[in-house]
């Protein structure tokens, strides 16, 4: 029972109860619709583990939502809200773009060259939201917004112009191959790969995708921030302001500059994932958008699934990476619209949300437990709600006196 | 314990535990009506927890609680409510941008056919209870200019406006000056004689002693006993609350100020407003010295603590510090001058809240080796640093290193605060109000801490409201009147009558 007590006290518990209630309420509502929610989870789980490709897909997919979630988790550490994740992924994928056009280099120079001018990029773009907080007192959400917009159609004017623009595509040129992270870009299109492929069916089918090292970038970026955040000096400084303004001033924190570097490494982080985007990903180059992608705004609900742990957006990213992948084949093996995988999202992070609840409930059982066990140990003790009359006659002595 | 009408409130067998711990274990109060009972305790004795289980805040997990000898079911506050019960907090929960009478109708808003807000008949209503209470507050003022005394009073009106006929004050004075508190006492005394009940939760003797007409002492969630206030003496409630014999008076030979370490002269300074907080104020501390500073709220205390700290700038005027000038820099230099403070607002400026008593430990001091190196936190320093504390200042509970500091009682919080900024190891220790919310046992351990420095050679600067703790711990006396020093003396060549003159404006010629 302890052991029971102790588990569901565990943050994690509650979001693994959440993420499970979100898919009882997903299935509700398909069968509400007239789909057999069996067959929907079914079509789900086919189209995450089916196939080895489908698993790569969805780590590509994972990547900069990973990051970006870090990037938001990081910076709510210090109480800043970085909805301006979206603008400074599109400025990363922009920037390293460019670099990827113009500068031609070998792939051990180019490719750190394109991820810097993406991670340079989206930090200067997130430092100014924390410059324009710290100077100004603009809130970073107002800011972040209009930022995301600027981004976006700063972004479409660029790739427009003509030394850009890929004729007959709606983008700009690829980068240069150098700067690819996928794996083997340049054997994958040789006889020999092809040979190679059909030989080794499952290997085959992870090479025929976007599969690239951004995942391992991610991963170790998660694992960095953690590290700033808990073992650090600068880590400790952020989550002090971020808990206590006042106090950390107080102890003679620089409150503004660190609004400032907060907001220099979440861009950062934001804009490494678009510069990831761009080097891993076909068609390594920037397309017109008509609307967000989300691969910031969705970085909000990663870090919040992850109760802001950067660790735990390794995971939560994954799951949402997963569901946003294989919600299309929920589509097209049962033809149930793939807005539902939308609904199961909204649920899970409304439900993250509620799950201190099982904290109550865990400290609901271990009253009861405690109580259980004093009775047993003291069976002489009176009962609850026994009465206990010995100061009521002290105190209607009392009253007397006056 | 037998189920009686005339008491307002009984309370049997109160059992609450929180996880593990026993808050509160078997408790009885019985609250006569039209009277005002106190309920006395240390810190982190169970007094508001109790309060909140009247109040409906929190679920007994065992006993009954009977209102004029009928059982209620203290579901929420709401059912609290409804039966006439008031709670003012120990913390205003006031709109800061509304006026008086808005505050007092929030959720209980006077209307008229359509539902349209009857804003003069809302006015009519405050001003009449007002009146009747003797109140003094302006109906149309805004919460953010009226001062924290007034602001309690709109909490009390509040109560009243709903309905409220008992009335639990949850530490009524902790944040009041002495003037305020006397008026609060007139206040409570006037509502007792319509008919209300009071009940106070409070750890300040002299204050039971004078207000109230019982007094329940709870020590560690158990019940000690009831009291009525005839014939008690000051030292028997306080044996009663702590459980062993306290000393009231401070225990200290006599001081043997060395060099002036410290000097402010002619600081001119605004407050958050733009009006002038400090005017022309001058002040000389010598080591091996306790300076008491006191005054009424509001005279530019926290305007002085703040331009020592660098939290505000002056507008001019000179304050050095070991023969350098630090007015108009940074916090840190502040304290790389070897200046330390006790802020009187732990919860604002003190602590960390969410963060472990380890890393409260470190908040001034985690830049430095041992604590950290090239950047990177060095935990076992840390955690060792922490312990020493722990054990020296007798912070409870023990190794709680690494619980988060917001679960610890509001007196073991200051002791951590206060053992940090000591460990810093300062020339000159500023202490606003170090005994503010803490128990007479914590109280008596502060002052030593103090006295300590002072043997130790340093240079001590005490800011109270409490005119006592000056009077019996500061060496030397100065009171602070409209941000300027209106009088200096050595401890003993004054009484409180000079000084209270004095801090309200008047002069000794």
């Amino acid at each position: 029972m302890t052991r029971v007590i102790n588990t569901l006290k565990k943050p994690v518990t509650g979001t693994l109860i959440a993420i499970l209630m979100g898919f009882i309420v997903a299935g509700f509502i398909l069968s509400f619709a007239g789909y057999n929610p069996f067959d929907a989870f079914h079509a789900l789980i086919t189209g995450i583990i089916g196939r080895p490709k489908y698993l790569a897909n969805i780590i590509v997919k994972a990547t900069p939502l990973i990051l970006t979630g870090v990037s938001v988790a990081f910076a709510y550490k210090m109480g800043l809200f970085n909805i301006g994740a979206e603008g400074q992924y599109i400025i990363g994928a922009l920037a390293a773009n460019l670099v990827g056009i113009f500068v031609h280099l070998p792939l051990l120079i180019e490719i750190p060259l394109v991820l810097l001018a993406g991670m340079a990029a989206g930090a200067l773009y997130g430092g100014l939201v924390g410059w324009l907080k710290a100077r100004f007192k603009i809130h970073e959400v107002i800011s972040g917004i209009m930022f995301n917009w600027i981004a976006l159609y700063f972004s479409n004017w660029v790739i427009n112009l003509d030394i850009i623009h890929k004729a007959n595509t709606s983008g700009a040129y690829p980068i240069d191959q150098a700067g690819w992270t996928t794996l083997f870009p340049n054997w994958k299109s040789t006889e020999a790969a092809a040979h190679f492929m059909t030989e080794h069916p499952y290997l085959g089918d992870i090479l025929r995708t976007d599969f690239n090292v951004g995942f391992i970038f991610a991963i170790v970026c998660a694992i960095l921030i953690s590290y700033v955040l808990y073992r650090t000096t600068k880590g400790y400084q952020l989550r002090a302001v971020g808990d206590n303004t006042d106090a950390a001033e107080f102890a003679g924190i620089d409150v503004k500059k660190n609004i400032v570097q907060t907001m220099l490494i979440a861009g950062g982080l934001a804009g490494l994932a678009g510069g990831l985007s761009i080097a891993g990903n076909a068609p390594h180059a920037v397309m017109q958008l008509a609307a967000f992608e989300g691969n910031g705004l969705n970085g909000l609900s990663v870090a919040f699934i992850a109760d802001g742990s950067p660790i735990g957006c390794i995971f939560s990213g994954l799951l949402f990476g997963g569901l946003l992948y294989a919600g299309q084949s929920i589509q097209y093996m049962i033809g149930a619209p793939s807005e539902i995988i939308n609904i199961l999202i909204g649920t899970i992070v409304f439900l993250v949300a509620l799950k201190d609840i099982v904290v109550v409930f865990a400290n609901r059982l271990e009253a009861k437990q405690i109580l259980k066990n004093k009775h047993k140990d003291h069976p002489d003790t009176p009962a609850p709600g026994a009465p206990a009359d010995l100061n009521a006659a002290g105190m209607k002595g009392e009253t007397g006196a006056c | 314990m037998e189920v009686d009408k005339n008491f307002a409130v009984q309370m049997r067998g109160i059992t609450k535990r929180f996880g593990t711990n026993t808050a509160l274990d078997d408790v009885d109060l019985n609250v006569k009506r039209g009277s005002i009972h106190a309920i006395l305790g240390e810190n982190g004795a169970g007094k508001t927890t109790l309060m909140n289980i009247l109040y409906g805040l929190y679920q007994p997990d065992e006993g009954e609680i009977y209102l004029s000898g009928e059982k209620i079911n203290m579901k929420n506050p709401n059912v609290a409510i409804a039966h006439g019960i008031g709670m003012v907090h120990q913390h205003f929960m006031l709109v800061d941008n509304f006026t008086v009478t808005q505050n007092i109708i929030l959720g209980h808003e006077p209307v008229k056919a359509g539902g349209i807000l009857d804003m003069k008949k809302a006015t009519a209503d405050v001003k009449h209870l007002v009146e009747k209470y003797g109140l003094d507050v302006s109906p149309d003022a805004l919460i953010s200019d009226i001062s924290v005394g007034m602001q309690q009073r709109v909490e009390i009106l509040k109560a009243i406006y709903r309905g409220a006929d008992i009335l639990i004050l949850d530490e009524p004075t902790a944040v009041l000056t002495p003037q305020e508190i006397g008026e609060l006492m007139a206040i409570m005394q006037r509502l007792v004689k319509d008919g209300k009940t009071i009940i106070i939760i409070t750890h300040k003797l002299k204050e039971i002693l004078a207000s109230s007409d019982f007094c329940t002492i709870i020590r560690r969630g158990k019940l000690i006993k009831t009291v009525p206030l005839i014939n008690v003496k000051e030292n028997e409630l306080a044996d009663m609350m702590v459980g062993h014999a306290v000393k009231l008076h401070v225990d200290k030979e006599k001081a043997d100020p060395k060099e002036e370490i410290f000097v402010m002269e002619d600081v001119c300074a605004k407050d958050s407003r733009g009006l002038p907080a400090l005017n022309n104020l001058n002040l000389h501390l010598k080591k091996g010295e306790i300076y008491g500073l006191a005054g009424v709220d509001g005279n530019g205390q926290k305007e002085l603590v703040e331009v020592i700290t660098n939290l505000r700038k002056t507008d001019s005027g000179k304050i050095v510090m070991n023969g350098e000038e630090i007015q108009n820099t940074t916090t840190r230099n502040t304290m790389n001058h070897k200046i330390s403070t006790i802020h009187e607002d732990r919860e604002k400026r003190g602590l960390v809240p969410d963060f472990t008593v380890e890393e409260n430990v470190v908040l001034d001091t985690f830049m430095k080796e041992p604590y950290s190196e090239h950047g990177i936190l060095k935990f076992k320093p840390i955690a060792e640093e922490t312990e020493k504390l722990i054990g020296e200042y007798d912070i409870r509970p023990e190794n709680c290193g690494e619980l988060a500091i917001r679960g610890l009682s509001g007196g073991n919080q200051q002791k951590v605060i206060i053992a940090r900024e000591i460990a810093n190891n300062p020339d000159l220790l500023i202490a606003v109000q170090p005994t503010r919310g803490l128990d007479v046992g914590a109280i008596a351990t502060v002052h030593k801490t103090l006295v300590n420095e002072r043997d130790k050679g340093k240079a001590v600067l005490l800011i109270s409201l409490e005119l006592d703790e000056v009077m019996s711990v500061a060496d030397r006396i100065g009171v602070i009147y409209n941000g300027h020093i209106q009088g200096e003396f050595m401890q003993g060549d004054v009484d409180e009558k000079t000084i209270g003159l004095l801090m309200a404006g008047g002069s000794i010629e």
